[in-house]
């Protein structure tokens, strides 16, 4: 259909732009492997703890737009901390070199952890819906009421091989740092069976209250942190659907009770003899 | 107009644009960092998303529209700071953003001027491609965006990490701002503004119908080029002794260069739909 046109100046002009096709068809190719790995070189990262109410995983990626809003929000709110005269600021945006998805926010607890601000201002700020408010609210009399207390940034693992209290020495640093204390961390009371007379009392998790701020893990004494906060879905188990916890009040399938074969009090006593302080 | 200025006047007069210019970028960027660090509410956040007196959400829209070839749906504050942005350069400013805003701006303009100054510059030593790259970066933006489900370009873009980098810490960041520094030193000329930025290039298509245009007279032209020598997107100013005519290519920058080198006065900002002779003499 060429053969009607105009003759071009070169005479060649089908030719080569046939060749200019197909290098930009070529270099598109190339261009786009590289790119695309690239891009996911840089945002594989299983272990990055991200700010409160940050939605999961690729679905975070996909919205947050890198603005540092939230980052912003986090240096001045209302009550920062300071160290030697240098504000502490949770959240930073990932910059090259930090192995991070580039630009996005995220935290290292044992430099500087979540102070798990009342308000969240970090939340609000965000304009893409990235840190989603309504994974961090409750419903208060009918109004959605922001509640730090549902973060789930993260969960706390304790190294019972390091952290201290587990060999009998006296240390609740994480214990009386964290912000749900007596909920997120407890303290478990036992003999010292080497000494007889001597008591642990060692820190436990509870993950269905843990928000992941990483306070403990900023305050454990040991060298490295002893106690430290992953991301839930690499900290946690899973058991399956097919246990079912006989003993709690809510089922949601109503066991027939003939099955609770040592009574309810009973298992729950023998579940618990070990929890003298907790209740 | 300015045949009675002479020395640091004249050098004013003569660079009057680019001053101003770097003066937008430099406010821009000092009101972003005083945001971060004392947390002043006049910008906030950075050139991807920001808020403007803590009331105008302020968006880039390449960011936005490859977050949808994402899939993802994207807050409401986002989307109106996006729609924003692109009313304001799509009709008023044209490609404004790459001249007065974006700050790696600063640094192609600085390796452009050494080349020049240094002589590196020789048209046989130049790689050839073609300004066109830019659309197939753009396109290949969004393809990827979709295909990895995530913003592709904002994954590498040292326009973000550059301007990332000033507010919040560079990190290894200035690796990559060095790399499109030598580029545009060594390898082409206008390389990463003129041949290769996706953004430069959604701007490019995008702001077509702004109001703001370099306008050249033909008439009062005395062909000596300076113009078409000294514009990073020379390809704009085809007509250049030929006709007269707006600049109509979404890709002029309007960085005012080629008005500034004018000595006659035939190149020169316009509003799109204002009579030329009364632009000129109200000027
Ligand atoms: S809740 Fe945590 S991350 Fe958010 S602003 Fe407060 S300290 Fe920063
Ligand atoms: S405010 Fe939202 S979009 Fe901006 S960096 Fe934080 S999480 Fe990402
Ligand atoms: S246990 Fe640690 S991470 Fe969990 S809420 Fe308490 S201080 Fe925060
Ligand atoms: S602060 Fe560290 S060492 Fe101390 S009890 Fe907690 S985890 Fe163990």
């Amino acid at each position: 259909m060429a053969k009607d046109k105009p003759p071009t100046p070169r005479g060649e002009t089908r030719r080569k732009f046939l060749v200019r096709t197909m290098q930009a068809i070529g270099i598109s190719i190339v261009g786009g492997v590289v790119w695309g790995a690239f891009v996911k070189e840089n945002t594989y990262d299983p272990l990055v703890i991200r700010p409160p109410g940050a939605l999961p995983g690729d679905e975070f990626l996909k919205k947050c737009i890198k603005c540092g809003l939230c980052v912003e929000a986090c240096a001045n709110r209302p009550s920062v901390p300071y160290e030697g005269g240098k504000k502490k600021v949770t959240l930073r945006l990932a910059t090259p070199g930090d192995n991070k998805p580039l630009g996005t926010p995220y935290f290292i607890p044992r430099d500087v952890p979540c102070y798990m601000c009342e308000d969240i201002p970090c939340v609000p700020a965000c304009p893409t819906g990235a840190l989603e408010p309504d994974l961090v609210s409750t419903l208060k009399d009918g109004q959605k009421k922001l509640d730090i207390t549902k973060a789930r940034m993260g969960v706390a693992v304790i190294d019972q091989k390091n952290c201290i209290a587990y060999w009998g020495l006296r240390c609740d640093a994480c214990y009386r740092v964290c912000p749900l204390l007596d909920k997120a961390i407890y303290i478990e009371v036992y003999r010292n069976p080497r000494t007889g007379k001597h008591a642990f009392m060692v820190p436990k998790v509870d993950p269905d209250h843990c928000t992941g701020c990483g306070l403990c893990e900023h305050a454990c004494v040991t060298e490295k942190a002893a106690i430290f906060v992953l991301p839930r879905d690499i900290a946690l188990g899973r058991a399956g659907k097919h246990y079912m916890k006989g003993w709690e009040e809510q089922q949601p399938q109503e066991a027939p009770e003939r099955i609770r074969g040592l009574g309810h009090e009973s298992v729950e006593n023998y579940l618990n003899t070990e929890d003298l302080l907790n209740e | 107009m300015s045949e009675e200025r002479v020395g640091p006047l004249r050098y004013l007069y003569k660079h009057r644009f680019l001053i101003l210019r770097r003066i937008s970028q430099l406010t821009i960027m000092v009101l972003y960092i005083g945001g971060n660090i004392y947390g002043w509410k006049i910008l906030q956040g950075n050139l991807s998303s920001s808020r403007f007196l803590d009331l105008v959400p302020l968006a880039d829209p390449f960011a936005v529209l490859q977050m949808f070839f994402a899939g993802a749906i994207v807050g409401v504050d986002a989307l109106v700071g996006a729609l924003i942005i692109l009313a304001f350069y799509a009709f008023v400013g044209g490609r404004a953003f790459c001249s007065w805003v974006c700050p790696m701006n600063v640094v192609t303009d600085f390796a452009n001027w050494l080349r020049v100054k240094t002589n590196i510059h020789r048209e046989e030593w130049q790689l050839r491609i073609t300004r066109k790259t830019r659309y197939l970066a753009l396109t290949l933006a969004l393809v990827l965006s979709f295909i990895l489900a995530m913003p592709a370009f904002e994954y590498v873009s040292p326009i973000s990490i550059l301007h990332r980098g000033l507010i919040f810490g560079m990190g290894l960041g200035w690796t990559m701002v060095l790399a499109i520094f030598l580029f545009d030193l060594f390898v082409i000329k206008n390389g990463w503004c003129g041949h290769v930025c996706p953004l430069g290039g959604f701007y490019s298509l995008v702001t077509k119908p702004s109001l703001i245009r370099v306008n050249y007279n033909k008439d009062r032209c005395t062909e000596c080029m300076e113009c078409v020598k000294i514009c990073p997107e020379s390809q704009v100013l085809h007509m250049v002794g030929k006709h007269s005519s707006i600049v109509n290519s979404g890709e002029c920058i309007n960085c005012g260069r080629c008005v500034e080198v004018c000595n006659d006065d035939a190149i020169y900002f316009t509003l799109r739909f204002k009579k030329e002779e009364v632009s000129h003499e109200t000027k």
